[in-house]
């Protein structure tokens, strides 16, 4: 990693924690345990994600960071044998409480995954589709343009909407994914390591990309990538896993801060590449 | 250089490197015969049936043509007045009734009138038939035993013909056909097929997708594995026990309309068709669970990331996914189904009928079925004809199988370039 660069970054975020703006909290995780069966996964984990900010999640391998944010839109409900303890408020409202229907959270919370996975369909109806079965009563066409502008695709795909977005090239792919997922206009955009799988010119346009949506968004990002966090990200949760294999949060800081002057040992040794 | 390590010196490597590169021959030999061997089969059973299907045979008239016209040896020559004459005169009153009855003879074509005299006056009657290997080799023979019989014959018979395929079954292996037999199948088919895949998807989709991993569901997948497994026959008898005695009013008609084919008592194409389709159930099940299976968890977590449901993200986006898969096995099953004759035999398909098949309530008998009965036959010509049966149920195969092809190549080409 670019030291100077690093840094250059980071300035830049002081000057934002100097000018803090009215933070809103979004989603909020009260003392989540999870489990898959009788395995504890993640524990405690508490932390307030806020508005149009984007929040990163790092931390080794195994340390339930990916877990934490499936949570957040009850992706884990997919899993056998996944269950959950503690509050996950969206807004105020418990996601986890009786009456909440999953489908309806995951339209509100939208979801890109670590591998691009487009739909096996053209690149219009892989925009089309997810506002077709929500419901969507406006012009699709326009639809489809302001998503794929606001993914900053439109200018590669306008000429070739109608071709199988299988035959896009994998950072165009996540881009559309992400165009997918802005079309049926969520208020969170959850992001599972969605550059891991790219290679530094896609990823340097999806990170791009993640600055530019946090204006209309409020994204959470997992990233195996420390200069990625620090370069696209206003607070980082950095988790650590125990002896039980357990995973749980060490610190959550706004980013300049975890990066430059960390609390805790462990966080100063994993963002100087000790371990990890 | 010889260098020397754990792995010995470069001579060891190269030893052993031989002796893997020998190994792996040795494996591609035995590979290559059981390929070779079962291409040879197959070869000796088209041969065999190829063998039966041509040949020669002799044969002896009734009444020779020249006896009806003078100077006229085959029926070919004769004008079409001199054949309606002869029918005139040789028919017996009652016949010739039921011959103007069905069309009067000024109305048929010379070829009907030709068809008309060799099946009532000439009758021509098979003596001895031969194959076609012994055809080729053994003419001499075959001509002196036709000079040795009087008055008889001896001509080159392909039994696979025009008029095998549309004439239906009779008596006379000369006019025997497939016609029934083929409608009987198609029916047959169209039942199994209506029946065996709304339900086998719709089990399998439940199954894969919806049923939660307990106790119940896991006995239930047992037993769909080893309903697959369990013989045909077995299916015959429930068909039977069920279809064709139970639910006798059902499957005959007789709830529907008094008008239907009283002497079928069940035994109709409804109820093969329903036994059939039991019999493919469980296989239709287990391949579209492969299929369902066979879908990247990626493509439902991508679409129920958008907020769709668990019924969209199936009917959208899994099954067009797996539709490939799905058609595959259910032509395969659907395959099995059209060869299988036990099943058939036990809840009663008719063996001899002559009327063409009307609808799900008529009687039937199917292609295997009439070469099961015909290659049981003692007289040498309905082994030819049973030959002739087998190229024909095998065209018809092909023909479904490559049309099912065709429609999946179409869907997958038209998937990969766009929506």
């Amino acid at each position: 990693m670019n030291t100077s660069n690093l840094a250059e970054a980071l300035n830049l975020g002081f000057e934002k924690a100097i000018h803090p703006k009215q933070q809103k909290t979004t989603i909020a995780l009260n003392k989540v345990n999870i489990k898959y069966g009788s395995f504890l996964a993640v524990k405690d984990v508490s932390l307030d994600i806020y508005e149009q900010q984007v929040t990163a999640f790092i931390g080794p391998s195994g340390c339930g960071k990916s877990t934490v944010l499936r949570s957040i839109n009850r992706m884990n409900d997919m899993i056998r044998g996944a269950s959950i303890e503690g509050e996950v408020l969206f807004n105020g409202y418990d996601l986890y409480s009786r009456d909440v229907d999953p489908v309806l959270i995951r339209r509100k919370i939208g979801m890109v995954f670590q591998k691009p996975n487009p739909f096996p369909k053209s690149i219009y109806e892989n925009i089309a589709w997810g506002a077709r079965i929500n419901g969507f009563k406006g012009d699709y066409d326009e639809l489809v343009e302001t998503s794929l502008r606001s993914a900053a695709l439109w200018d590669e795909v306008k000429d070739k909407l109608k071709q199988n977005a299988l035959r896009l090239s994998g950072g165009q792919q996540q881009r559309l994914c992400i165009a997918r997922t802005i079309a049926v206009q969520p208020e969170v955009i959850l992001m599972d390591e969605p550059a891991s799988a790219l290679d530094p010119i896609a990823t340097g346009k999806i990170e791009e990309l993640i600055q530019e949506l946090k204006a209309s968004y409020t994204i959470i990002i997992v990233t195996h990538n420390m200069g990625q966090a620090s370069r696209v990200s206003d607070h980082t949760a950095f988790f650590m896993v125990d002896e039980q294999r357990t995973g749980y949060l060490q610190e959550y800081a706004p980013t300049e801060q975890l990066f430059l002057n960390p609390s805790h040992k462990k966080t100063e040794e994993y963002i100087s590449g000790k371990f990890g | 250089m010889q260098t020397q390590n754990l792995f010995g010196t470069d001579t060891d490597i190269n030893v052993l490197m031989n002796k893997r590169k020998k190994v792996g021959l040795i494996w591609q030999v035995v590979f290559l015969f059981s390929i070779t061997l079962a291409i040879l089969f197959l070869l000796l059973l088209l041969l065999s049936i190829i063998d039966s299907t041509f040949g020669y045979v002799v044969l002896r008239n009734d009444v020779e043509p020249s006896s009806l016209v003078e100077g006229k040896d085959s029926v070919k020559e004769f004008s079409r007045t001199e054949l309606e004459e002869a029918l005139k005169a040789n028919l017996s009153t009652g016949v010739l009734r039921k011959v103007e009855y069905d069309k009067l003879l000024s109305q048929r074509s010379e070829r009907d009138l030709v068809a008309l005299l060799e099946q009532y006056v000439i009758k021509p009657e098979v003596l001895k038939t031969w194959g076609l290997w012994d055809s080729l080799t053994q003419s001499r023979a075959i001509e002196e035993y036709s000079k040795a019989e009087s008055g008889s014959f001896m001509t080159f018979k392909s039994w696979i013909n025009a008029g095998f395929f549309v004439s239906d079954q009779s008596a006379d292996p000369l006019h025997a056909g497939i016609r029934t037999a083929f409608l009987g199948s198609l029916w047959i088919i169209l039942i199994t097929f209506l029946f065996a895949f709304p339900i086998g998807v719709g089990a399998a989709i439940y199954l894969q997708e919806y049923a939660q991993d307990n106790r119940l569901n896991r006995i239930l997948q047992l037993n769909i594995f080893n309903l697959s497994a369990v013989p045909s026959i077995i299916y015959g008898l429930l068909g039977l026990a069920v279809f064709v005695r139970a639910m006798q009013g059902f499957t005959s008609g007789a709830i529907f309309s008094s008008l239907t084919d009283a002497t079928a008592n069940g035994r109709t194409i409804l109820s093969g068709g329903l036994t059939l389709g039991l019999l493919i159930l469980p296989i239709i099940i287990i391949n579209t669970q492969e299929a369902l299976k066979a879908i990247p968890a990626s493509l439902r977590m991508s679409s129920y990331g958008i907020g769709a449901t668990k019924w969209q993200t199936i009917w959208y986006q899994v099954l067009p996914a797996s539709g490939e898969r799905i058609l595959t096995g259910t032509i395969l099953a659907l395959s099995r189904a059209l060869g299988e004759t036990a099943p058939l035999v036990v809840i009663g398909a008719s063996t001899f009928i002559s009327v063409d098949p009307t609808g799900i309530f008529s009687k039937f008998t199917t292609l295997p079925i009439q070469i099961y009965q015909w290659s049981a036959r003692p007289q040498g010509a309905y082994r030819n004809l049973a030959g002739a049966a087998i190229i024909a149920l095998l065209i018809l195969l092909m023909v479904m199988n490559s049309a099912a092809i065709y429609t999946r190549d179409i869907l997958s080409k038209k998937k990969r370039l766009e929506s």
